[in-house]
């Protein structure tokens, strides 16, 4: 069956049950298209030897009672995956093989998947584009030479080209919804606390989440089911009653009320965007939802707030990366020496960008004009949206403010970069989930998504909505397979 | 607000990374770029607001501590750059 990388998630287990497919056959096809497709450098490492191995023991003793049945995939190269190279796109990590496995993936082998291999990423989850990987630029599917999106840009490349039929992401500002965006995928940032962080190749602690990325909104409801579990090895992870998300799916949205925030119409927004959005309002209109015009009047600091808070973050949970417990590490005349250019060595520029920024933020005499102060903001962002939702159920809003772009247009102006992540950091700030689905496409034919956002622990209305509106949308990605061998 | 090549030769002492001359300039253009525009958090008035520390509301849990791996030194040593059975070598810190 050539078409077996074609289909959904939900079909291919439903073809497993039914015994239609073998795990081997969806997991031999999904190998020979991403054997094809070395041009979209969507993976650092394969594992596809051992994966095919898995696959054929699973056939011999099939336990169709789990929700993952003999379904591979591939995941970003942030989680630890015992005995399987974790890069985090990173020279520095370059030779890392952990001992143990993040939370995230151990629940999906749990539920019988079978990893395919590791997905190319923006150095340490740094960055909106995938530029700042040490092991280079991926390719988006829709078109050579454009952008994936970031960080989590191999993990969309590589589902929108259909090399995996779904595969996790991590998003600190925005890298698992603008990589969806730009790619014509589902891409779900749970609410902070919802999926463990054990095992993630740490970024910014108080923002970093876990999110499944899927081509329907049923899918990604499925492997936000498995993925989501309270744990011990967390201390930030919440014990809260979590839903039977892809079971209790349910498209009927009447009666709710979804926020339009009028700050987030920001000056210099293509006409596509707000053209997008607009048809976003009607359709949940039809769905018989009521859109009710809400302010977020601090939406314009999010941004400044998340360039103080990440980066001192960053700039702390960087500095166990010193050459001596695992790593890279240079040559130098004497321990501190040694430290000095491990560091400047292994890490690439933007990483040093932002640990430089993160230490100066955190340094004596600063801290109280900054660090302080963007707590503070942090604040009143929160504060924001907990006033808008004793009004509203649910936001809309564009995910990004641009499509995707091509590669080497921004890499030169940092501060034009992060501007991709001006509708997502709001989000990550307040803790709160969003999801990002293909709305429509732009002039160039490019992908736009739009944006829902919950109240906290809320992801099964935010799915929902999200599933009635998909209904309405209709979307069709535009893959043309340019890039197969 | 402008960071001079001074101020990058601290920044880099304490994030023990090193820069030379070319590194640093460059890194003090795109720091103040981006310092520039994170300067407009001063447009706000801050001094009543409880500063946020974390968006999960809930009180950390306790548990008993009790070790839950054991025999583990192997692992811990196996990823390092340089190691003497169970210890990690570095250059050397005392003459």
């Amino acid at each position: 069956m050539s078409d077996i990388t074609k289909q959904s998630l939900t079909e291919l287990v439903e073809n497993i049950k039914n015994k239609k497919l073998s795990s081997t056959d969806i997991t031999k096809s999904f190998i020979e298209r991403s054997e094809k497709s070395k041009e979209l450098n969507a993976y650092i490492t394969d594992n596809f030897t051992s994966a095919l191995d898995k696959a054929k023991k699973f056939d011999q003793k099939p336990n169709l009672d789990l929700k993952l049945p003999g379904i591979p995939m591939a995941v970003k190269d942030l989680f630890c995956t015992k005995d399987v190279k974790t890069t985090a796109g990173s020279k520095i990590l370059n030779n890392f093989v952990p001992t143990y496995e993040s939370t995230v993936t151990e629940n999906i082998w749990n539920e019988g998947a079978i990893l395919l291999g590791k997905l190319n990423c923006d150095e340490f989850a740094m960055g909106s584009s995938n530029e700042t990987s040490f092991f280079g630029n991926v390719q988006n599917p829709i078109d050579k030479n454009l952008v994936p999106g970031g960080s989590s840009g191999g993990s969309a490349s590589a589902l929108a080209g259909q090399l995996t039929p779904i595969t996790i992401g991590t998003d600190t500002g925005g890298s698992i919804r603008q990589p969806a965006s730009f790619t014509g995928t589902v891409g779900l940032k749970p609410t902070y606390g919802s999926c463990s962080r054990y095992g993630i190749v740490a970024f910014a602690s108080s923002l970093d989440q876990a999110g499944p990325m899927a081509q329907n909104v049923k899918d990604c409801a499925l492997l936000q089911e498995v993925i989501s579990t309270y744990d011990p090895k967390d201390s930030t992870s919440i014990d809260f009653k979590r839903n039977q998300y892809s079971k209790e799916l349910n498209n009927n949205i009447k009666g709710k009320k979804i926020g339009i925030p009028k700050e987030y119409r920001v000056d210099g927004m293509p006409k596509e965007i707000e053209d997008l959005w607009q048809k976003g309002i009607q359709y949940v209109k039809e769905c018989g939802a009521k859109t009710i015009d809400i302010s977020l009047p601090h939406t314009s600091y999010a941004l400044p707030t998340y360039y103080i808070v990440a980066p001192a973050e960053a700039s702390s949970n960087l500095a166990r990366y010193d050459g001596v417990k695992y790593g890279f590490r240079a040559k130098g005349e004497n321990l501190i020496d040694m430290y000095e250019k491990t560091r400047s060595e292994g890490f690439g520029a933007e990483v040093q960008r932002r640990i430089m920024i993160g230490t100066y933020v955190l340094s004596s005499g600063y801290y109280d004009a900054y660090y302080l102060k963007a707590q503070k903001v942090r604040k009143l962002i929160k504060n924001d949206f907990d006033e808008a939702y004793k009004k509203v159920d649910a936001i809309l809003t564009p995910s990004t403010p641009s499509s995707a772009f091509k590669i080497g247009e921004k890499t030169d102006d940092p501060v034009s970069m992060y501007l991709n992540d001006i509708f997502t950091v709001p989000v990550n700030l307040a803790g709160l989930p969003g999801i990002s689905i293909p709305a429509g496409h732009d002039s160039k034919g490019y992908p736009l998504g739009l944006q829902i956002i919950g109240k906290a622990f809320d992801e099964q209305n935010i799915l929902n909505i999200a599933f009635a509106m998909e209904e309405k949308i209709n979307f069709k990605n535009k893959i043309t397979d340019w890039w197969i061998e | 607000m402008s960071i001079d090549l001074k101020t990058i030769k601290h920044i880099s002492k304490l994030s023990r990374i090193s820069v030379d001359e070319k590194k640093g300039e460059k890194l003090a253009g795109d720091l103040n770029s981006i310092f520039d525009f994170i300067e407009k958090l001063n447009e706000l008035k801050t001094d009543n607001v409880e500063p946020l520390t974390s968006v999960a509301e809930t009180t950390l849990k306790l548990r008993s501590d009790e070790v839950k791996s054991k025999n583990i030194r192997e692992q811990i040593v196996k990823n390092s750059p340089q190691d003497n059975e169970d210890y990690f070598v570095v250059p050397k810190v005392i003459e």
